[in-house]
């Protein structure tokens, strides 16, 4: 950072790739086990949660300058919350299904330390415009990641995919589905595969370079 | 005996940690040794039970006869930090001990999913928690054995985790799955042993 300004390019690709917040951050894990029980709530969550981190990278990046450092964790979070809410009322009154599938965790995008850490660490530090694309990007990474283990749950556990009630793709037979995938447990045992191969593909890139 | 299959329910069947995913954080993060899992396992029971209640009180006599409960939200996350905040400054000034056990991770117990998601679960869903029939109030006493049960589901899953992990410390670990897919893995077979409690209820 100290070098050279980064682009707005690179700030998006960072929150997709580099450092994205499900495989390489950990961040916001709650949600991450919990609504990719299908791929239509994880698209809904990160829906959500797009919607919230770009609007309070926003709200925050605009406030920075005003905001005094002693109280400025409260101050995020009545900004975060205050989104949360607006969100909350909107997917209740337009998609209530899909609110009521979230249920909780609908909610819970306010403790989502995704969002806080992000207001902390680029939003408070940077103009609007950056702050945006960062947020953008950060949840687009988090959105690809609880899609990728939402395909693979729904896909192995159910057998098919259903996405808005009729979009649907059968993919394995009924007798050979693995339901313990769509169970709470299963989320664990998916997470974790995925994790350990793409360190695997990381670390074998690492050493690559290091030999070339 | 209806209290007792509430509290059985919440610190097995439904355990907050392996059952509704609330509070993975500080379950990762925090449980590689036993002494610090057990002090954050009881700072978290301590808090969740308090808040619940406090948000059981606001949600049922001001949030609802003035009809605002869309705020609860606002007003539950506000509760809690506030709530965390009085706690570390009353530890701090009465008791010394416990605030250097529990002080550090005081703090981190607000941004706790557990906290907020057991405070919204017993109000606003409370329908769908204790099965009842639209517009039924669950009773405090309800609301206080579920919240003691979820916080003490959370501190035993919590311990046992740590104490797990660190006997694995002793054991070589392929490189990409040292730290969180190894955790996660762990959890994934502590999951499946709490899915046998799902018939008792």
């Amino acid at each position: 950072m100290a070098k050279h300004e980064k682009s707005l390019g690179e700030i998006f690709s960072n929150g997709i790739l580099k450092q994205n917040p499900t495989f390489v951050q950990f961040l916001g894990m709650c949600p991450t086990l919990a609504v990719t029980k299908t791929v239509e709530s994880a698209l809904g969550m990160g829906a959500g949660v797009i919607f919230v981190l770009v609007m309070s990278n926003l709200v925050i990046s605009l406030i920075r300058k005003y905001v005094p450092r002693e109280v400025r964790i409260p101050i995020y979070i009545v900004v975060i919350a205050s989104l949360v809410t607006v969100l909350e009322m909107f997917m209740n009154a337009f998609v209530p299904d899909l609110a009521a599938q979230l249920g909780t965790f609908l909610a819970l995008i306010v403790v989502n330390c995704l969002i806080l850490g992000r207001a902390e660490a680029f939003a408070s530090k940077n103009g609007p415009v950056k702050s945006m694309v960062d947020g953008l990007g950060m949840a687009l990474g988090f959105t690809g990641g609880i899609t990728l283990i939402a395909l693979f749950r729904e896909a192995l556990g159910k057998g098919s995919i259903t996405v808005w009630g009729e979009l649907s793709f059968q993919l394995i037979p009924d007798n050979f589905q693995i339901s313990i995938l769509v169970e709470s447990a299963g989320a664990f045992l998916v997470f974790a595969i995925l994790v350990a191969t793409i360190n695997k593909i990381r670390f074998n890139r690492e050493e690559r370079n290091e030999v070339a | 005996m209806e209290l007792i299959a509430i509290a059985f329910g919440a610190i097995f069947v439904n355990n907050v940690v392996l059952k509704q995913f609330y509070g993975l954080c500080p379950f990762l993060g925090v449980s590689t040794k036993k002494s610090s899992a057990l002090s954050m396992g009881m700072a978290v029971t301590f808090v969740i039970t308090l808040s619940t209640m406090i948000a059981y009180a606001i949600y049922f006599t001001v949030l609802i006869p003035n009809e605002i409960e869309y705020l609860s939200t606002i007003v539950f996350i506000l509760v809690i930090a506030s709530f965390v905040q009085i706690v570390e400054m009353f530890l701090k000034k009465f008791s010394p001990p416990i605030y250097s056990a529990l002080g550090v991770y005081l703090p981190l117990i607000t941004t706790n999913c557990a906290v907020l998601g057991v405070a919204i679960d017993t109000t606003v869903n409370s329908g769908r928690i204790f099965n009842l029939a639209e517009g039924v109030i669950p009773s405090f006493g309800q609301v206080t054995i579920y919240a003691l049960g979820i916080s003490i589901g959370y501190a035993l899953v919590i311990f046992l985790f740590s104490a797990i992990r660190e006997e694995m410390d002793a054991y070589p670990i392929k490189r990409n799955w040292q730290g969180i897919p190894i955790a996660l893995m762990t959890a994934f077979i502590m999951a499946m042993i709490f899915i046998g409690f799902g018939g008792v209820v």
